[in-house]
């Protein structure tokens, strides 16, 4: 269980995040979703000790994230800021190895060099074990990547936008891997992310974040609903239920009429 | 084909080799055959002279590359390194001032201040290029060059003011001609910096990844940052007080090493040292044997030669880049 009390952080005089306060569930995929600039990457930072907050607290399991050593708490959790476009030959297996710095410092076990291999197989990236991260496409950089925090072997997962960049076939690549690690590893995963339908589509729990302000939190039948969202977005917004999905739809006035709108299902059911 | 030229053990060997070579060539003729009947005189060239100058090249070859190697990892461009981002000029400076508060400073003090004023300028630097937006890759080093020149022309400036300009041209140019018994030695205090270098290699490696990646797993980056530095900084020093400026190696050796091996330094912080110390053992034969008997310095064979590799490595990399 993960507690946020309060957290606020100003840059200059404008708050972005202001007086936060969001509890998030063991075992359950949470997203936080929200307009631009309504400051989801930065709550998700001061969670995860990236940025330090100007007042409020974060508890993972009742403990003050700021009271406990560093490399104690990656141990409990682990963040995956948006893969920033790196220069460095750096392998995939490397890169995994990364993960288990909190354990071994660097200097790798027996034990470390199973998870790797485990993890390897878990994403399936053992064709591309000794490839360099530079060369690999968006997909497979983003398994890689992921494949690091979960050689970590945190009990939760912060994900900031895993979906940037990625096609529909990767996006749904990807959901699908961070489902299996809730069914199968019992992890907990928090993610930002933009797509709604993604976020409806996957998620256990949804926070909405307006203006650095908790617009709504609840479970994803609480929040995907038609006045929440267009509160939200402020903009008209249709949701369907497609195959037991809530699906928003939100393109244009003209979507909401019959025809179109059958079309347009076909398409959201083929995603 | 060229990949596997980058093994331990194939440049353990050729290292070995070039450094038995360097042992026999010089005006006093020192053949190889000679080894089991020299005269005293050759005995004395060979360990007076001779050897101190063998492992100064080594030491400096080493060092140097490996500085240009975790400075291009801290601060994630591959374009930084001692020459590049002013800790030279900042050290050459440090030993001026040394000289000029104390006249009769000793090689330690001359050592202390150089190694203060390198990480001071270091520091500065990294300090413009944190606080800099534009982050493009050739326009941070094009930084440290510029900061470099305005300590340099302090430096000569305040010389010129102290008389000391004699003085400090010895550490202008590279040169392992004066490296003898009883002045080389100084330089094996990069031996215990070079061991927590080695200890820190997965370290730097994982700050290089970034500020959020280190904290990600527990990594003091601040800390790592610091010490990564001020080692970085101490070693140049190192190297300009007993040997002087060695211009291009810290950035090219790494480069080179890099494209064949790539970014982990646990896997290539020994052959970056054994590269730095083999390219600088050629291009000091070649100094001494190319208007032999006389010596061209060991500084201008690398600048020659090091900015032609430099050249090629710009261009290779803004292709890659766009």
């Amino acid at each position: 269980m993960i507690n946020v009390k309060g957290i606020t952080k100003y840059f200059g005089k404008k708050p972005v995040v202001d007086d936060v306060s969001i509890s998030i569930g063991k075992g359950r995929i949470t997203s936080i979703i929200g307009p631009n600039g309504a400051g989801k990457s930065t709550v998700l930072s001061m969670v995860t000790r990236l940025l330090s907050n100007d007042s409020g607290e974060v508890l993972v399991e009742g403990e003050n994230i700021l009271t406990q050593p560093s490399d104690a708490l990656a141990k409990k959790i682990s963040i995956l800021k948006q893969s920033n476009h790196l220069q460095l030959k750096i392998t995939v297996r490397q890169l995994i190895a990364f993960g288990r710095y909190p354990y071994s410092k660097g200097r790798l076990t027996e034990e470390d060099e199973r998870v790797i291999d485990e993890t390897i197989q878990y994403m399936e990236l053992e064709e591309y074990e000794h490839s360099y991260i530079n060369e690999l496409s968006g997909g497979q950089r983003q398994r890689a990547y992921i494949g690091m925090t979960i050689a970590q072997d945190t009990e939760y997962i912060f994900l900031d936008e895993p979906l940037n960049n990625l096609d529909m076939k990767h996006s749904v690549q990807i959901m699908q891997i961070l489902r299996r690690l809730v069914r199968e590893r019992d992890k907990t995963i928090i993610i930002v992310i933009h797509d709604i339908n993604f976020a409806s589509c996957y998620s256990d729990d949804i926070v909405a974040l307006k203006h650095g302000k908790v617009a709504i939190s609840g479970t994803k039948d609480q929040v995907i609903k038609k006045e929440v969202l267009e509160e939200i977005y402020e903009m008209d917004m249709n949701i369907e239920v497609i195959g037991g999905q809530q699906i928003c739809v939100y393109f244009d006035e003209k979507c909401t009429t019959a025809n179109e709108l059958s079309a347009l299902q076909k398409v959201k059911v083929a995603q | 084909m060229v990949k596997h030229l980058f093994r331990l053990d194939v440049l353990f060997v050729l290292l070995i080799v070039l450094s038995i070579a360097s042992m026999f060539v010089g005006v006093s003729a020192i053949s190889i055959t000679d080894i089991f009947s020299l005269s005293e005189y050759q005995q004395n060239i060979l360990f007076s002279s001779r050897f101190p100058r063998t492992m100064a090249i080594i030491i400096a070859g080493a060092a140097l590359a490996v500085c240009g190697l975790v400075m291009q990892q801290l601060t994630r461009n591959k374009f930084v390194s001692p020459t590049t981002a002013g800790t030279t000029e900042w050290a050459q400076l440090g030993i001026l001032l040394g000289m000029i508060f104390f006249p009769a400073i000793s090689i330690f003090g001359r050592l202390g201040f150089a190694t203060v004023l390198a990480v001071l300028g270091t520091l500065l630097f990294m300090r413009i290029i944190t606080s800099i937006k534009f982050k493009d890759v050739i326009f941070v080093p094009l930084i440290g060059l510029m900061l470099g020149s305005v300590v340099a022309s302090v430096t000569t400036f305040i010389a010129i003011r102290e008389n000391a300009l004699q003085a400090i041209s010895g550490w202008m140019h590279g040169n392992f001609a004066m490296m003898t018994t009883g002045r080389y030695e100084i330089m094996y205090i990069t031996i215990p910096m070079f061991i927590i270098v080695m200890l820190f290699a997965s370290r730097f490696t994982v700050a290089g990844m970034g500020e959020d990646f280190s904290k990600n797993l527990g990594l003091n980056y601040k800390f790592v940052l610091n010490t990564g530095l001020f080692l970085t900084a101490a070693l140049t020093a190192v190297i300009v007080v007993s040997v002087g400026l060695l211009p291009f190696l810290g950035l090219i050796v790494p480069n080179i090493v890099s494209i064949f091996r790539g970014d982990h330094l646990k896997n290539t912080i020994l052959i970056t040292a054994l590269v730095g110390a083999i390219f600088v053992m050629i291009c000091d034969i070649i100094g001494r044997i190319i208007i032999y008997p006389y010596e061209v310095s060991v500084g201008l064979v690398i600048a020659t030669v090091g900015s032609g590799i430099f050249l090629i490595l710009i261009f290779k990399r803004a292709k890659h880049d766009r």
